[in-house]
Formats: C-alpha cells, structure tokens, sequence
C-alpha cells in the first residue's frame, strides 16, 4: 500500500519511537487550508514526498533524522518554505501561514 | 512516440470534457480521492483493487482486464486519458499498464489533478454513465515490462535507472516519505544503477518538463542512450512515470519498468544491493 492520504497517514498503530515524523497546519488569515499540497524537501532540494492537506490543513511526513525543507503550494497563493529538523522518535511540528 | 501523442494539457481535456470517444480515468495513490471529486465524466480505476491480482502478486490477467473496461464503459477506440493525483505516479502507472495490453490511444493528462486543483479548475461528485462494451486486449507486451531475473543480468550491461529519492536509494529512508518507514525489505539500491529520482522529470507543479531539459538530465546521470535500459522504483509506480519520459516523450525504444522494484529486490535472497549514494560495482 502507498496511499498519499489527504493530510498523511495516520499515526495510530505506527511505533512513533522508530520515526522522524514532521506534520503540520496550513493557514491562511489564521484559517486552515484544505487542498493545499505539502511537499518534503532533503538537503540537496531533492523531492522526497508530497501529500495534499486534509479538511483541517494537516499533513503529515516521515522522515528520517536531519534537516529538511517543507514547501507549501496552494491555489491563489506563492510558494513557502520552511526548514525543519527531523530525529527519530520526535514528532517536529512546523506551522506553515499562506 | 512523442510529447504531441502521449501528453495533452489541461485546455484540451476542458475542451473534450463531452466528447463521448474521450474516456478520462482518474488513478490515485489515495483511492478515495476521486469521490470526494472528479473531472467531469471521469471513470475511476483502484489501482489496488482494480489492476492487480488479488492474492498473488502480480497484474490481472487479460480476460480480467477486458472484464474491467468493458464493464467500466471503454472501447479499443477510445482516446484514454489518464490523470490522478501524486504528480500523476499512478496515472504513468495506468498509462504504462494501458500500454502493456496494448491499448492503442492513451494519453496523460500534463500536471495531472495537482495542476487541475491549483488552476481551481471544476470537479464533480456525480458519478459518470457509460454503456457496456466489449472490449479486447492484447497479450501483455514484455518489451515494456521487466522481471527480476532480466534485472540481475543487465548490472553492469544495461543502463538500471532507480527513480526513487536520493535517500531511499543511499538506503537512509526505505518508502517516500509520505509512509511509515518501518518495512520489511533491506535498505538500498541494486548495483551499478544511477539514481535519477522521478521529480526531476518534473515541475512543481507536476508537469513534465520540455525534452531538450529531460534529454540533459538522464545524459549528466550517466545514461548510455546507446543502451537499453530498466528504471525502477519501490512499487513500479514512480518508475512508470520515467517510464513515460524515456519511452514515450523522448522516444527512447528499448525501455522496461521494473514492477517488482524495490520491494522485490530488497526482500530477495541471494542478490547484491549497495548502500550509499554512489551506484555500486558490477
């Protein structure tokens, strides 16, 4: 299975501890973006995934430990990047503003 | 094969949105996605349930293909056009698999779904009506479609091309990303493969990039145009989309993808992998 789920998969029944989770919110005037697409940059800039936001702005990624980019593409807005660091059985928030 | 036959852009599927010899088949990754909104008149295909066998691993058979499209309202000589979401992976995927039984007229929707949404183009609920056909498919052609026993003897004589990210093939992440990363199979990539990841083929927004910009980026990696060559992912879905770039846009004759891909090779006994971000030796 390899399902890009609108804000990412969920953590129930994964072990946490074995994973470098990044997740977040996309807002945009303080509201959350449905639809917008998140994608996971790694330290070269090199595509690494991309999943759309869920009706609440979530996405979620996992990574492995080490810095990477989240960059935000959604409708009628420009593009955003953010640098976030990622270690092993540390859930790394990242809010991103629209 | 040429960018002219194979891809089409958002205006012409606008334009075709009722033209009953255009059949749109949406493919996504999440296979919910279409129902929670569509192009219009578009058919859906679950590529878990859909397009493989369900209980080995392999593609369904012939006979069960006609069933699908028949039953799904498409004939030998309708223009197929397949989007989805993903960066269209898993509309390449379909296109490949199309191919691989030997429908005649396919075509990719440029920037797939992402693309569509980002333009705030219409999408739909409602569900599409198409009559029955009878519809009849060609033996599976293997010229496009490569299996693990092909894939040990072309290290180090064909051109392998793995087409995951830089980290799953150094073998520091084992799925993209977007996915849990505790998985069965060894970490790594197979030999003397260059790693030339999907998303270089393509922008931001999904669409693919021109020829001359694709023809660059496989000749810096290394690729021996003058050789055959296998592209590889995890599942066979992101290398379906290079697949596309190498067969289709830029013509290239003899190219397979790999279906089997890394959750094969990395579960196989026997075979070498190499970890680290240079291809390896034969």
């Amino acid at each position: 299975m390899c399902g890009a789920t609108e804000g990412g998969v969920s953590l129930e029944g994964v072990d946490v501890a074995k994973e470098s989770v990044i997740q977040g919110v996309v807002k945009r005037d303080d509201q959350p973006v449905a639809g917008a697409y998140v994608r996971l940059l790694d330290r070269s800039g090199e595509f690494t995934a991309e999943v759309p936001t869920s009706a609440t702005g979530h996405f979620r990624f996992f990574a492995a430990p080490g810095e990477w980019t989240v960059r935000t593409l959604a409708p009628r807005a420009d593009v955003v990047d953010r640098t976030v660091v990622a270690q092993q059985g540390v859930v790394a928030e990242v809010a991103v503003a629209i | 094969m040429s960018r002219e036959t194979t891809l089409v852009n958002a205006d012409w599927v606008q334009q075709h949105l009722d033209d009953p010899k255009v059949v749109l088949v949406e493919v996504d990754e999440d296979t919910n996605a279409y129902d929670k909104g569509h192009l219009k008149g578009a058919i859906k295909l679950d590529w878990t349930k859909d397009l493989q066998d369900q209980v080995r691993r392999d593609f369904v058979s012939k006979a069960e293909f006609e069933r699908l499209l028949s039953e799904r309202g498409v004939a030998n000589d309708d223009t197929v056009v397949l989007y989805g979401g993903n960066n269209n992976w898993f509309a390449a995927y379909a296109y490949w698999y199309f191919k691989l039984y030997g429908h005649d007229d396919v075509k990719l929707l440029d920037g797939g779904r992402k693309k569509w949404e980002l333009e705030s183009r219409e999408l739909t609920e409602e569900l599409p009506k198409r009559e029955q056909t009878s519809y009849t498919a060609k033996e599976q052609d293997k010229n496009i479609r490569a299996f693990r026993d092909e894939v040990e003897q072309a290290i180090g004589a064909k051109n392998l091309v793995d087409v995951r990210s830089p980290d799953e093939f150094a073998g520091r992440l084992l799925a993209p990303a977007h996915l849990p990363q505790e998985q069965a199979q060894r970490a790594g990539h197979i030999p003397t493969a260059a790693n030339v990841p999907w998303s270089k083929a393509a922008n931001d927004d999904g669409t693919f990039k021109s020829d001359d910009e694709l023809k660059k980026i496989y000749t810096d990696a290394g690729l021996d145009w003058g050789k055959d060559t296998i592209a590889y992912c995890r599942i066979g879905e992101r290398s379906s989309h290079t697949w596309f770039v190498l067969h289709e846009l830029l013509g290239e004759q003899n190219v397979k993808n790999y279906d089997g891909s890394w959750t094969e090779w990395g579960s196989l006994v026997g075979v070498p992998v190499v970890l680290g971000d240079e291809p390896g030796e034969a």
